[in-house]
């Protein structure tokens, strides 16, 4: 092929490299601080989040001490500030949630990455992911008006049921007047924490090493030892994060909560029907109403919430990292 | 890194036979020229004519690269004269990728990698203080082993490089004159706006090395540019090297012995050993001109490679 | 031992048949389970349109809202504003700083340990109550600035997003090869251009489908926004003059109350609140769905 272009112009032999101020390289720094400055952002926020919150709720700390944490009995017009009953709500509702909701995330992941067809996966999984997108507002408004109203009498029921039998009896004593208790708020919160849950667990699952699988059915097991053989060991520590995950949302739900677990404070029992509080909804409670020490007091209610789900949050996510380390997943 | 101006003092070493030294023929100094080598009448390979001034463009002195802990290459010591094309080949492993990038700073993008000794470009120390690695990287140009066209279309891909440096005169000719050099201007010229994933794998490649010239480079590095090609793709782009050396100076990395023996005018034969704590590290063994190291290779280990006694 | 002989000793062994039922039960129970988690989807999203379909009229989503919870009439025009305000504005706030903190993260800071310290925070701050977020702005924000406005809002929804998004595009950008960044490097380009010019546009459609979702979750936040926003009855359309109100907020109010008037307006506005969250998953779906076909 002719090359009849001109060549190149022809440069000095021995080209300079070294310049003075190099073309672009002001544009190329800044550009470098000011993602530096973004990533830091975190860093910011998150000590902001713990400094202005801590500094509003103090007034309540120093006025109670530790026995904000351990004293039951929430009194604001007393001046009193025991915030007991709504650390015992908020696990409650929790539990409530978690073990609901676990065997059925569990449950849903290996149909997904075990049993179902394959045209049947991408359905499923959206279907789950519908789920995570419903606001918890809505979650709040349908769990009252239309789940509430439907499942007092079933309350009733097993409340008759199991009156008079030692343990069930006490837990499900109780007619309640409204079904708005720890057990209906721990309900609509199973249903919130599900599609998370099955997310990381599916996640879990998928990465089980085809090999271990394989050698698995090769021995003659079935479906189900094949499960518990190799899907189950492989995905122990992930699972436990994905429980984790699910236990700090349930955490920090409010709205939801808020609309179902009835709003009554100081109140420490093993009757799930009872109605009772937690920290986050009490927050929303009485938020309106109230005004220096009280208002100090949610303020510092919100900031042992945040400490909580830092600490579950980072116990969940070492666990992940961990788990990927040994993996070998470079992350 | 300081080093002293070997330029001045060249030192001719013996050829011998102890295995850990380098056959080195170095040139006679001149004065810097541009001279234009003269073609061979298969207008393949190109046999400098002995006596004329050859021009320096890298004086590797003592080029040790290490990642992390691990020693990948120790003490190199070559040089790469203007328009020849020098062909870095040896078993895997053996560092000439490395010693290829350090030409153009590239291990600077790697977190780890240190480089010591000495790489001169033209004279002037390329890792020196105030050398802005990318000016570098514009006049030292890379193609790489598997072709890397942007997901951009294919006229996109090659002004990109005089983009940057907002390029005097019209964009328009500068791709086409980049695309021309690069023997690929006819087969795409009524499709310049579609994506460059649309060509095939020996049009990517010549996509790459368009996109290269664009940006009128004063060396082109080339990292196995034809391993991921066909032969028939491989031998029009081993074509277009030979035009491209008249202009150029070429430096490629090769795992194929005959496609070094067909294209390049000096060779340098890496090969890895182990040290005393038996990890693994990469030696320039011999460098000389390719028609002398392929017919009679100074080293033993030169010999079983060419051979074929190993690797 | 007696040698099992031909082929009709090989479904003979014994337990067999237990465990192929145990094996059933589990199958029957793990459909069973993925069955009891779609009865709720389907109640709530069926209930929803049921109830808030009567209800949604033109009147409803222009009209002011209601003064006072017993009235019969009333929309949510303002709180459709409010929420298309204010989380677009927290959208405007919280992706351009999390694409920038992800391509930090990514590409200046791979390998560093502050980059995977950073990136371990942002991940933990995704599992922040959004409750906390809206405390933290009504300490650091309302209290100071002694005003609540729709920006307020915006700020709370944003710090709940950025983490989101700053995650997705780390994980965008770490599928884009590194050959990519080294081509556009060799070329003499600067760090700062091969990230927006050639890592940044190959990882966008990534991006953009997460933060799609980002949104479609911060849209539907209440909790966040109830003590910063203030509140009004009309149409406020300024960010930092006077309070706002929004469609979360709204459905929230008119629980809460007792009368049928008010539930009436929150199913209605929970119909519209969830139309407009599908809205953005889904084009957060489509963006995916057109990134897989251009890579594939």
């Amino acid at each position: 092929m002719a090359l009849d272009l001109q060549p190149p112009p022809t440069r000095p032999s021995a080209p300079r490299l070294a310049d003075e101020r190099p073309p672009g390289i002001v544009v190329d720094t800044a550009f470098r601080w000011l993602a530096f400055a973004a990533g830091m952002l975190v860093l910011v926020i998150l000590g902001l989040i713990l400094y202005s919150t801590t500094e509003q709720a103090w007034p309540a700390f120093q006025a109670e001490g530790i026995d904000f944490l351990i004293k039951n009995d929430w009194n604001p017009a007393a001046g009193s500030y025991g915030a007991l009953s709504f650390v015992f709500g908020t696990l409650l509702i929790s539990v409530i949630a978690l073990l609901i909701a676990v065997p059925i995330s569990l449950g849903i992941a290996l149909f997904v990455t075990e049993v179902a067809p394959s045209w049947l996966r991408r359905p499923v999984i959206t279907v789950i992911d519908l789920l995570a997108t419903i606001p918890s507002v809505v979650f709040g408004l349908w769990g009252a008006y239309v789940f509430a109203p439907w499942v007092l009498p079933r309350y009733e029921d097993l409340a008759n049921a199991f009156s008079g039998v030692p343990v069930l009896g006490t837990l499900f004593n109780g007619t309640p007047v409204s079904a708005r208790s720890f057990m209906t708020a721990g309900i609509i919160l199973a249903i919130m924490v599900i599609p998370i849950v099955t997310s990381i667990t599916r996640e879990v699952f998928a990465t089980t090493p085809a090999a271990q699988k394989e050698g698995a059915m090769a021995l003659g097991a079935t479906r189900w030892e094949m499960i518990r053989g190799a899907v189950f060991p492989h995905a122990r520590s992930g699972i436990t994060s994905a429980v984790l995950i699910g236990l700090g949302r349930a955490i920090g739900e409010t709205i939801a909560v808020v609309l179902l677990i009835g709003s009554l404070p100081n109140k420490i029992t093993a009757e799930l029907f009872s109605p009772g509080d937690s920290m986050a909804s009490v927050i929303v409670s009485q938020f309106g109403e109230a005004s220096g020490t009280h208002r100090s007091a949610l303020i510092g209610l919100g900031v042992l919430l945040f400490i909580i789900t830092l600490i579950v949050g980072v116990i969940a996510r070492g666990l992940i990292a961990r788990s990927d380390r040994k993996l070998g997943l470079a992350r | 890194m300081g080093t002293t101006d070997t330029r001045a003092a060249t030192v001719t070493d013996t050829v011998s036979d102890a295995p850990t030294t380098t056959a080195f023929h170095p040139p006679t100094p001149h004065p810097p020229e541009h001279v234009p080598a003269d073609p061979s009448p298969d207008g393949l390979t190109v046999e400098p004519v002995p006596g004329r001034a050859r021009e320096v463009v890298f004086e590797v002195t003592g080029l040790s690269v290490t990642y992390g802990a691990a020693l990948a290459i120790d003490d190199v010591d070559l040089e790469v004269a203007a328009n020849e094309i020098t062909a870095f080949i040896g078993p895997s492993g053996c560092g000439k990728t490395t010693v290829l990038r350090c030409l153009n700073r590239m291990h600077d993008l790697t977190p780890g990698a240190r480089v010591t000794g000495s790489v001169r470009y033209h004279g002037d120390d390329l890792y020196g203080a105030k050398v802005d690695a990318a000016e570098v990287r514009r006049r030292i140009g890379m193609v790489f082993q598997k072709p890397n066209p942007f997901p951009k279309s294919i006229y996109d891909n090659v002004a990109y490089g005089p983009r940057i440096s907002r390029e005097k005169g019209k964009l328009d000719d500068i791709v086409e004159r980049a695309l021309t050099r690069a023997a690929l201007w006819d087969e795409v010229k009524d499709k310049l706006k579609k994506s460059a994933f649309a060509l095939s794998g020996g049009q990517q490649q010549r996509l790459c090395i368009a996109r290269a010239l664009a940006v009128q480079p004063d060396v082109v590095l080339m990292d196995e540019p034809c391993s991921a090609l066909d032969p028939i793709a491989t031998s029009r782009i081993e074509d277009l090297m030979a035009e491209l050396k008249r202009d150029y100076t070429i430096v490629i990395v090769t795992h194929n012995m005959q496609q070094a023996a067909r294209v390049s005018d000096m060779t340098a034969f890496f090969t890895a050993e182990l040290d005393e704590a038996g990890h693994r590290r990469g030696k320039l063994v011999e460098y000389d001109k390719t028609a002398a190291m392929f017919t009679s290779p100074s080293d033993s280990r030169t010999e079983g490679y060419i051979t074929g006694r190993f690797g | 031992m007696t040698a099992a002989t031909g082929v009709s000793h090989l479904g003979a062994s014994p337990g067999r048949g237990l465990r192929k039922a145990k094996s059933s039960i589990a199958t029957v129970t793990i459909v069973g389970a993925f069955v009891v988690a779609l009865i709720p989807l389907a109640l709530i999203i069926g209930y929803v349109i049921f109830r808030g379909a009567s209800v949604i009229n033109a009147d409803f989503l222009t009209g002011e809202i209601a003064y006072s919870p017993r009235s019969p009439s009333g929309g949510i025009g303002p709180a459709i504003v409010g929420t298309l305000l204010i989380t677009g504005a927290a959208t405007a706030l919280a992706v351009p700083l999390g694409v920038l903190g992800g391509i930090w993260i990514h590409e200046y800071g791979a390998g560093s340990r502050l980059a995977a310290f950073v990136r371990f925070l942002a991940d933990v701050m995704t599992g922040v109550p959004s409750i906390v977020m809206g405390l933290f702005i009504y300490t650091f924000i309302v209290l100071n600035t002694k005003q609540t406005n729709g920006f307020a809002g915006a700020l709370a929804l944003a710090c709940l997003m950025l983490p989101v998004v700053i995650r997705t595009t780390e994980e965008m950008l770490r599928l884009v090869p590194d050959e990519q960044r080294e081509a556009s490097m060799a070329l003499g380009s600067r760090k700062a251009r091969t990230i927006m010019r050639v890592v940044l546009p190959a990882a966008t459609p990534g991006i953009v489908s997460g933060a799609l979702l980002a949104v479609a979750r911060a849209a539907g936040e209440t909790a966040p926004l109830l003590f910063v926003i203030g509140f009004t009855f009309t149409t406020n359309s300024s960010l930092f003059t006077g309070g706002n109100t929004a469609l979360p907020v709204q459905i929230y109010g008119n629980a809460a109350s007792a009368f049928e008037a008010a539930q009436d307006r929150a199913w209605g506005a929970a119909l519209t609140l969830i139309v407009l969250v599908f809205l953005f998953t889904i084009a957060a779906r489509i963006v995916s769905a057109l990134f897989v076909r251009k890579q594939g």
